[in-house]
């Protein structure tokens, strides 16, 4: 601890921080623009200048930027003083000389980190008398709208796109006050992290696209803390509604999950909740055709059906919430709960909870995973299947270098002097995956190879690490010194992290990872293991368990099943369509409960619409084993209701009568963590409904809410009662209580004089440090603290691979393979179409060029796509996309075969 | 009187060749370092010649080297740079030595190579100075030729590379953490200090960056030892200085003269008194970013410190003088124009704050200065201070508007008043 | 494309530098050698054979006045307009020479003979009005020896 003087009272600060941190921690305002708590200081702004003095005795003192000076013991400023004051005024006023001062046309208006410096700054009266120069805007892509002229030349964009998420494809042109910041041509902004150039970009520049097409103000913004349903990850989103639709995504910090940032895929994949595709009124399939019915007469339809026919098997979904799975668990009984996994996710997702659960290495939370000192990363494209997860990674070089500045005296917080240190340094990281990754350029090693061979090399260093000879059989000799390499790099860190998951469909590779990181827990109890499954609620569904997908198939096929409930599932996702078809021929009366039309609805005779994520309360277990409860939003139209309360709806009319008596989430909740004990962290995970501050829920609208009484004035003139919610301490009003909130109930961020997003400082303990009240999420998986524990015996059952034929192994894509995301028209722009990846040597001996049509001839059948040249990937091993709307669902990886097709493209 | 640094220099003569040099005495300082001392020696000498930086900044060059770390734990790769950027307006001396003696600056670079232990120098080298790069790139090969680059130079088992790098233009190239980054190809952006360039600099190795002239001295004070450099000044400063004059003079030029020489002299006897029908009004003594002096201070000693105690700064030595027929104004515009121009954009106080004194001194030259001009003008003199601003750019660059507002501030009234320029 | 001098010449910077993008600079100073300027299809090209992006390349190009991004004229003619050449006449050269070339500073004469633009200090302010065209320095100008110059490139 330090001891520092703001106007003459002492406080004790924390060591190795800077002032302006420092200082924004113990709650004082200094404006800044350059500085942000990831980014680090930099010093370019000039905005935060304070007055420093060197004594008690010195009255005359010198400004310093504070975010530029450390803050030791007896260190004497002041924030008041008036020189400091007026220097910081003239910066806003220089930054003003510039700016167009559009804030009522601007996107940023009202959450302007620029307006609010502004206003702190005291800056009101414009003395530059001359003509602003003016710039031309860019095209980036369906994502971020670009307004140059709003610039005020923070260098927080370049610094977050360039430095902190690795795109390249953006820069600073120009010089003096002429500086602008794009790209060298037009065109989409490829880096998988860009949205965030709108949360940090603190004024108009840069924006969010999609909200543009129905644009609403932030404090017009009805806002619920709530969690991305687009990985497993379980990144913290604040979700806002304006007029019954969802206008958009924005962080919510956690400061053990995704910090301050979010992936395109979170930020824009929001948009299926207004889709053409929703369903939003109960539909009953007559002679053929649906037709929409009241809720009553729904239920009452499929009372009679449910009575008559025999009793109905469910089918769950790892992207429901566990409330709602538990539900059809409870209406069907759990023996005829079968999970809506694959059969390939259902084993490897049971692994995967398994190994984490056994133990003793524990999988570590993202900031503890972007602070690890080494990582192995087994079969995982992470940029792709769990993006903020690559982001953490991408932040390893960082923390190698600031350990060596240490060293130096130079402060982790000194961003440039760190990244001058850093030079092209490599992370502590090997990646072992089948295809090239977007992370492999800051890895130490790369290694490509087969899902089997990566395994084996996992094996490889696990043995290495239990000093048990290494030799697996079929080893090359480089393989074995990577192998020990690899070991070496592990056995020497502080905080070793192994990484793998199901991504590339194998549970060898699984396996090999958990035996990696037990043999480092036996003797470095912070190893970690940290396992990508492919849903937001994979890991909960698996916790909650059940049978197959494939054992549901098979009581069908025995017969004895004519009815059978689907939840928020696609089967046609999930297995062949043949498959599928097969199965729902056989099932007389299909129930489907889900919020956008599908193939499985297609089928059903009842379909029930589902509250999506925004307009439903619940629970997800990301990854990490962290149950995180999500809120609803919004009360849609429509007769769209929580798929749990449409089961026990359903549970009641069918007769059961009170079987399923649950009002409310929480009492779901407490049923729920009753029946299973490993879910009684859930109550945990945030307050009940009942909880009050001052004696009121918490308003989900803000303060300066507009138009209330008017909004429906076109209808009525009576202002309705705003509606209930029995879910959570949350009201869909504007009354309520507006201040410091429990951190997972925070609804927006906003504190008096920070209207941007930098009002979160606001929220923390310590600025970049945890929230106030602790970081959202119960952990529900510790393993077992035993030191003994009995690791995979590494024998793989290596895929036979015939000399003609190929391994074809899955591809993920951040934008395309996730269902949900692709119905939103942005993301749908930037997922590719169907395609085969083959490396450019292998495409040249089948005399391909590079579009031109492949053939590929799996178990499933014969397929043709276009060919796309991948570098990097393996010798005879082609990728296939998968999940990619529309296309057919493969079991990868799969041996086949690969020509060019007969009906390419002559000449 | 001696001439250390020019004594091989001939005007409108080609430079000495190797040989030449060699006859006259050089490559003496180098020999004797390289086989006669430890680097640390070396380092120690220079630390008590008090030689101080031509560059502008007037550093201790001996204390600068002392920063490099040394020994087993030092980094493997040290760099020593050259700093012949010279685009302060106004400034000509570095061309001058370049021109006249390439081989004296390519020995002080393998000595103070030595002194650190670099392995790898260069010389950045302004784009406009065409013929100095001619010159240069020979005059490394032929020292590469001769063994005084390269591997084992003179038996010592101390390797030395040595490239020449021309600028691509900038005047902030000349800052030496925008140096080293305009070096590495990247934008000429200064760099945050701490850490100085000695300990991180080019590519985050220990680096070592010197003015040209900084590095002629150095043969001279290791071959003739400290009391002999010492002995050239009367001045604190010691040594001798390279000083130039421009502007409407007899004899614009530069000369190597004793450290402490005083304006006047440099101005009646080297520059040959003003121009016929101009009368003197003021000047910059050490290039475009000094404050003026007048007419009182003509017998001031040019050394860093006379100059620093009448408000001004010796800066490179090369001045600039205003004349009767000449509006100070119009020169203050220019020069904060200039500056404007070159800032590189990194910092809100000089990337926004000069562009607009420029354009109220562009407005005044006109005739649109209004009435309240010289106050945001006075704002900005105090407001892009020294600290203020994250290099020495803006500051340097007030320095001569500050001092005109004070001495010539009638100029700049008249300019409102009679809304127009009264010298055009 | 690059063609193989210019590669051959680019590779040969390369031992100089300890990074291969360290190299940038100097190659867009070879290729506006050998094409007058650099093109946006130049960066790109030159930052393939860089193993950059071409916006990493051309946010260097685009720092520096001497890195030509516009198309220039057979003969640059780069005037000095700072101070000493300032107080020494300059005005007089530059009205000279706008006349007689008829264009603006940053602008080409029609025919694609001169480019005229203006630079800061050329370190010649001891031959202040000064200038430089193509790779010569020029110094005490007046509007006789403007003309004299200019015959000499046309
Ligand atoms: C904007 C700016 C421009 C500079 N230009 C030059 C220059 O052209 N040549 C030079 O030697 N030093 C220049 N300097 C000073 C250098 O930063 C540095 O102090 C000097 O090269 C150190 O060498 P010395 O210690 O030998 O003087 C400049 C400084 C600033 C702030
Ligand atoms: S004072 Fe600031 S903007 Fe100006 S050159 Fe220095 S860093 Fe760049
Ligand atoms: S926030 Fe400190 S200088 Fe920008």
């Amino acid at each position: 601890m330090a001891t520092i003087y703001l106007d003459g009272t002492p406080y004790e600060v924390e060591d190795g921080q800077n002032l302006l941190q420092a200082c924004l921690s113990l709650g004082f305002n200094i404006p800044y623009f350059c500085w942000h708590p990831a980014l680090h200081s930099v010093g370019a702004c000039r905005q935060c200048a304070v007055k420093r003095f060197k004594n008690e005795e010195d009255q005359k003192g010198e400004i310093v930027m504070a975010c530029m000076t450390p803050a030791v013991d007896n260190t004497r400023i002041s924030i008041n003083d008036t020189e400091a004051r007026q220097f910081r005024a003239s910066i806003i006023e220089w930054l003003m000389t510039n700016h167009p001062h559009d804030c009522p046309v601007c996107d940023e208006g009202g959450e302007c980190h620029l307006q609010d410096m502004t206003v702190m700054s005291g800056h009101g009266f414009r003395q530059f008398r001359f003509a602003k120069r003016t710039f031309r805007n860019q095209y980036l892509g369906p994502f971020i709208n670009h307004e140059m002229n709003r610039c005020i030349q923070c260098y927080r964009c370049l610094r977050f796109y360039h430095n902190y998420a690795g795109g390249r494809d953006f820069n600073v042109f120009g010089c003096h006050h002429h500086v602008y910041f794009g790209r060298h041509r037009e065109g989409v902004l490829e880096n998988e992290f860009s949205g965030n150039l709108v949360e940090i970009c603190p004024t108009g520049v840069f924006t969010d696209k999609t909200v543009k097409q129905h644009y609403t103000r932030k404090w017009d913004l009805q806002t619920a803390p709530s969690v991305c349903v687009h990985c497993s990850l379980g990144c913290n989103i604040i979700a806002g509604e304006r007029y019954g639709r969802l206008r958009r995504i924005r962080n919510r910090y956690n400061h053990e999950v995704n910090g301050y940032f979010l992936c395109d895929r979170g930020r824009y994949g929001y948009e299926f909740v207004n889709s053409d595709r929703r369903l939003r009124q109960p539909m009953v399939k007559a002679k053929g055709t649906f037709k929409p019915v009241s809720k009553e007469r729904a239920l009452e339809h499929l009372a009679t059906l449910l009575n008559a026919g025999n009793s109905p098997v469910g089918i769950g979904s790892p992207r429901a919430s566990l409330e709602a799975n538990f539900a059809l668990r409870a209406l069907v009984g759990p023996e005829r709960f079968y999970l809506g996994f694959s059969d390939l996710d259902f084993q490897l997702v049971r692994a995967a909870l398994k190994i984490l659960q056994q133990g003793p290495a524990r999988s570590p939370s993202l900031r503890e995973i972007g602070s690890a000192d080494a990582v192995l990363v087994l079969g995982e494209d992470l940029t792709n299947t769990a993006p903020l997860m690559a982001l953490a990674l991408h932040q390893l070089v960082y923390g190698n270098a600031a350990r060596a500045a240490a060293e130096l005296q130079i402060p982790v917080w000194n961003d440039a002097a760190i990244r001058e240190i850093a030079q092209d340094q490599k992370a502590p990281l090997v990646i072992a995956a089948p295809t090239a990754t977007k992370l492999d350029h800051v890895a130490k090693t790369t290694y490509r190879a087969s899902p089997d061979e990566v395994a084996r090399l996992g094996f490889a260093v696990a043995r290495c690490l239990s000093h048990e000879p290494v030799v697996v059989e079929g080893m090359a000799e480089e393989e074995v010194s990577l192998a020990q390499e690899i070991a070496q790099l592990l056995r020497q860190a502080k905080r070793p992290v192994v990484i793998s998951g199901t991504g590339c469909g194998s549970e060898a590779v699984i396996q090999a990872a958990a035996n990696v990181a037990w043999s480092l827990a036996a003797s470095n109890p912070a190893a970690g293991l940290s396992l990508v499954v492919p849903e937001c609620n994979s890991l909960g569904l698996a916790l909650l368990g059940g049978q197959s997908l494939e054992a549901a198939c098979q009581v069908v096929q025995a017969g004895g099943v004519d009815s059978m409930i689907v939840l928020e599932n696609d089967l046609y996702r999930r297995s062949k369509s043949a498959a599928v078809d097969d199965l729902l021929s056989k099932i007389e009366y299909l129930v489907v409960i889900d919020h956008l039309a599908s193939g499985t609805t297609a089928k059903a005779q009842v379909v029930l619409p589902a509250a999506t994520f925004a307009e439903a309360a619940g629970t997800l277990v990301s990854n990490e084993g962290r149950a995180q409860r999500f809120f609803q939003v919004f009360v849609p139209e429509g007769e769209v209701q929580a798929s749990w309360r449409w089961l026990r709806d359903i549970s009641r009319t069918a007769g059961s009568g009170d079987r399923e008596p649950w009002e409310n989430l929480d009492q779901l909740v407490s049923a729920l963590a009753e029946a299973l004990p490993v879910f009684q962290g859930i109550q945990k995970a945030a307050p009940p409904a009942a909880f009050r501050l001052m004696g009121e829920k918490i308003a989900r609208q803000s303060h300066r809410f507009t138009g209330r009484t008017a909004m429906l004035a076109n209808i009525t003139v009576h202002e309705p009662k705003p509606e209930d919610d029995p879910d959570s301490p949350l009201a869909f009003s504007m009354e309520g209580y507006q201040g410091l909130v429990p951190p997972s109930l925070i609804t927006r961020f906003w504190a008096s004089g920070w209207n941007s997003v930098q009002a979160v400082n606001k929220f923390q303990s310590e600025v970049g440090g945890p929230l106030r009240g602790g970081d959202p999420g119960s952990r529900l998986i510790e393993p077992e603290k035993t030191e003994k524990f009995s690791s995979f015996d590494g024998i793989l059952p290596t895929m036979k691979i015939g000399s003609d034929e190929w391994l074809i192994v899955p591809v993920h894509h951040i934008f395309g393979s996730e269902e949900l995301s692709t119905v939103s028209a942005a993301i749908a722009e930037r997922s590719p179409k169907p395609y085969v990846a083959l490396n450019p040597e292998d495409a040249a001996s089948l005399e391909l060029d590079e579009g031109e049509k492949v053939e590929l001839a799996l178990d499933d059948g014969v397929f043709q796509f276009p060919s796309r040249f991948v570098s990097g990937l393996p010798h005879k091993v082609a990728g296939l996309p998968v999940g990619l709307p529309g296309a057919t669902t493969f079991k990868l990886p799969a041996v086949g075969k690969v020509k060019g097709a007969a009906d390419r493209a002559e000449g | 009187m001696e001439r250390p640094l020019t004594r091989n220099i001939r005007l409108g003569k080609s430079p000495l060749h190797l040989k030449d040099y060699e006859k006259a005495g050089g490559y003496q300082g180098a020999r004797k370092a390289l086989q006669t001392m430890a680097p640390q020696e070396v380092t120690e000498l220079v630390k008590n010649s008090n030689l101080r930086g031509r560059g502008g900044a007037g550093f201790p060059t001996g204390m600068k080297w002392s920063f490099v770390p040394m020994g087993e734990d030092a980094p493997r790769i040290k760099y020593v740079v050259a700093n012949a950027d010279e685009m302060e307006p106004g400034t000509f001396k570095d061309r001058f030595l370049l021109e006249g003696d390439p081989q004296q600056l390519i020995e002080g670079m393998i000595i103070a190579a030595y002194a650190v232990q670099a392995s790898v120098a260069y010389i950045f080298l302004r784009w406009a100075y065409k013929r100095a790069a001619q010159l240069l790139t020979k005059a490394i090969a032929e020292a590469y030729q001769a063994g005084y680059l390269g591997q084992n130079i003179l038996d010592s088992g101390f390797n030395l590379e040595m490239h020449l790098h021309t600028s691509a233009g900038r005047y902030m190239c000349g800052e030496e953490t925008a140096l080293l980054n305009a070096l590495e190809a990247r934008r000429a952006n200064p760099r945050a200090k701490p850490p100085f360039p000695p300990v991180v600099g080019l590519w985050g190795k220990p680096t070592v960056v010197n003015n040209v002239e900084t590095l002629c001295n150095i043969p001279h004070i290791v071959a003739n030892g400290v009391e002999w450099y010492r002995g050239l000044s009367q001045s604190e400063d010691r040594g001798t200085k390279i000083y130039g004059i421009s502007g409407r003079v007899k004899r614009p030029g530069v000369w190597e003269l004793p450290m402490g020489t005083t304006i006047r002299e440099l101005l009646q006897e080297h520059a040959g008194g003003m121009s016929d029908g101009f009368t003197f009004r003021g000047l910059l003594p050490g290039g475009a970013s000094t404050d003026f002096l007048v007419e009182e201070h003509l017998d001031v000693n040019m050394d860093f410190g006379s100059v620093q105690k009448v408000g001004s700064r010796l800066g490179t030595g090369t001045m600039i003088i205003l004349d009767d027929r000449t509006c100070p104004v119009g020169m203050v515009h220019n020069l904060e124009r200039f500056f404007a121009q070159e800032s590189c954009g990194w910092c809100t106080p000089c990337r926004d704050g000069l562009p607009w004194v420029a354009r109220i001194l562009q407005g005044l030259e006109q005739g649109e200065g209004e009435p309240g001009d010289l106050e945001i003008l006075d704002r900005h003199t105090h407001l892009l201070g020294l600290g203020h601003t994250f290099c020495a750019l803006a500051p340097g660059a007030i320095e001569p508007l500050q001092s005109a507002l004070h001495y010539f501030r009638e100029d700049f009234q008249r300019h409102i008043d009679d809304k127009c320029c009264p010298w055009s | 494309m690059l063609s193989q001098q210019e590669r051959d010449e680019i590779e040969a910077e390369f031992p100089h530098y300890e990074k291969k993008r360290g190299v940038s600079v100097e190659a867009m100073k070879i290729i506006q050698r050998h094409r007058g300027w650099v093109s946006t299809q130049a960066i790109e090209e030159i930052s393939e054979f860089l193993e950059m992006t071409p916006d990493e390349l051309d946010g260097v190009a685009t720092f520096y006045n001497l890195i030509f991004r516009k198309p220039v004229g057979k003969h640059v003619i780069l005037v000095c307009d700072s101070v000493s050449c300032w107080i020494m006449g300059y005005e007089e050269v530059r009205s000279h020479l706008l006349s007689r070339l008829g264009i603006q500073f940053g602008q080409t004469t029609g025919d694609g003979r001169f480019t005229l633009l203006s630079v800061p200090c050329l370190g010649a302010c001891d031959q202040a009005p000064a200038m430089m065209v193509n790779d010569k320095l020029y110094g005490n100008l007046d509007p006789a020896k403007i003309d004299e110059i200019l015959e000499a490139h046309a």
